[in-house]
């Protein structure tokens, strides 16, 4: 599945991206440094390679020399926080094992940044002026993601029938309850992704499933939601914000999930990041904090169709083993 | 079998108990959820293009499918007749089967029969044929220049546009994907 629109003409070791796409790029970045610079936010630079990381179920970091390649900077920047950082920033790759395709890329830029003390609204408020400064955005449209489902599907993720989910592709399946989560997600492929790929406004979803909390805390609701947010434009998944979760057991009751369902799943268990666990546990402020996928932005940003036009280099799939 | 990784463009499945082939496949994941290879698949039998979505864990299975060269003998005005040159087995296909590729049949030429099950399902044309022109206008003779065309109908009933210097009688080279003309056959 490589999606690169290679000219005809280039040869093999060409970059797959434009020289004037580059020098777009460049001065985005520029732009990017001096929003945070105007509002003291600090640049940071934190390890890639980690010696444990913080599972998840969907999302598998490479393993490279004994460690990892990080899915995101999100353990570091948090010791920093803990440690009083202040609000921080970080321009940097991230690695996501087996993901390749015209919105997905295995190694790609991440801007992450933290903001202690400030709520998950003032934060969606900062992601919004950040995007403004740095492309034009027709409007901008705050919903949850069950107003979402109910507007553009017509169910409801939280509260319909199991029936109610079931799209044409599993043929002749018992589910139960313990399903939702696969159901919702192959819906929100099949039918709520391609009608949000329809609109022109930059849409913010916030109170996302339980089901997939990430490191956010959670709002006993009703529903009951993960107290996260994701910025979409276009139906492409720009950013993913959290009003972090600070409780150490909690946190560490979720790895040791997120590992139970990778064994369920047929991928290995991975070791958790004890020195991170142990940040929280000696004390970590109210925070707020988003991850941006920067190549996607600068897709959407300077019109083209997929990520290999805006990165010097398309890895070819093959090559990625790491 | 094959697993959601296997899921690529122009691989034949079988889903739903019929065949089809995956004219587009995209990794796709949302947000904190798991990944799905979304494919866009064409019904072999009778064109219609709907989408599947399938997780890592699940498989779909790899349609048994065979192409054979077989030449074609002559349609009966029901059924269109082709032969296996290898071992002089003959098949039979509707005009719905056969499309539209009636306007490039010639007799004795070979066509890629596609079988499903054991029965032909799809005829593909050769990239090119030759054909007679059994109707057009007069041709302008040293008229290779101008580009200006007209149309001309084949043995076949097809019609196709042609430079003006070409006359009713020559034999004509035909790409059989686009329908143009592509020069006049030498011999």
């Amino acid at each position: 599945m490589s999606n690169a629109p290679r000219a005809e003409h280039h040869p093999l070791w060409y970059p797959s991206a434009s020289l004037e796409t580059l020098q777009l790029r460049a001065d985005m970045i520029h732009r990017i440094r001096n929003f945070f610079a105007r509002r003291v936010v600090l640049e940071v630079t934190t390890p890639v390679w980690l010696p444990a990381a913080a599972p998840e179920r969907h999302q598998t970091p490479p393993r490279c020399a004994g460690g990892y390649l990080q899915t995101s900077p999100e353990t570091c920047m948090k010791r920093l926080v803990a440690a009083g950082s202040g609000p921080i920033y970080q321009i940097g790759p991230a690695f996501r094992a087996g993901e390749s395709g015209r919105l997905h890329h295995p190694e790609f830029t991440m801007l992450e940044w933290y903001r202690p003390h400030w709520t998950l609204e003032q934060l969606m408020e900062e992601v919004i002026e950040l995007i403004r400064t740095l492309m034009t955005v027709p409007s901008v449209t705050v919903m949850t993601f069950q107003e979402a489902w109910v507007r553009w599907v017509g169910v409801d993720p939280f509260l319909s029938p199991l029936e109610a989910l079931v799209t044409p592709t599993p043929a002749l399946v018992e589910w139960t309850e313990s399903d939702r989560p696969l159901l919702v997600d192959r819906m929100f492929v099949e039918r709520l992704e391609p009608a949000l790929a329809q609109l022109d406004t930059l849409l913010i979803l916030t109170g996302f499933p339980p089901w997939e909390p990430g490191m956010a805390e959670l709002d006993a609701g009703p529903p009951p939601v993960a107290r996260r947010f994701e910025v979409l434009l276009r139906g492409v998944e720009l950013a993913n914000g959290y009003q972090e979760l600070r409780d150490p057991i909690e946190q560490r009751q979720r790895f040791i999930d997120a590992n139970h369902h990778r064994g369920e799943d047929g991928k290995d268990p991975l070791p958790i990041d004890e020195t991170f666990l142990q940040a929280l546990q000696d004390g970590f402020p109210p925070c707020a904090g988003v991850a941006l996928g920067l190549d996607r932005l600068l897709m959407l940003a300077f019109d083209k169709a997929t990520l290999g036009e805006v990165m010097a280099f398309q890895a070819h799939v093959a090559d990625h083993g790491c | 079998m094959l697993t959601h990784n296997q899921l690529r463009q122009g691989t034949r499945v079988e889903i739903d108990d019929l065949p089809w082939i995956i004219v587009d496949a995209q990794f796709v994941k949302p947000g904190k959820g798991q990944a799905f290879t979304k494919i866009k698949i064409k019904n072999l039998i009778d064109g219609r293009v709907i989408e599947r979505t399938y997780k890592s864990s699940e498989t779909v299975v790899k349609a048994s499918i065979v192409d054979k060269d077989m030449q074609f003998l002559y349609g009966d005005g029901e059924f269109w007749h082709f032969m296996d040159p290898a071992n002089y087995e003959q098949v039979a296909m509707t005009s719905k089967q056969v499309g539209d590729v009636v306007y490039w049949l010639k007799e004795q030429e070979s066509y890629q029969v596609t079988f499903w099950k054991e029965k032909p399902i799809a005829l593909t044309p050769p990239p090119f044929v030759i054909l007679t022109i059994t109707q057009c206008e007069p041709g302008i003779k040293g008229d290779t220049v101008s580009g200006a065309t007209k149309p001309a109908i084949l043995q076949t009933g097809a019609t196709v546009k042609v430079p003006l210097f070409v006359n009713e009688g020559d034999r004509i080279r035909v790409n059989t994907r686009t329908g143009e003309y592509v020069e006049r056959a030498k011999g």
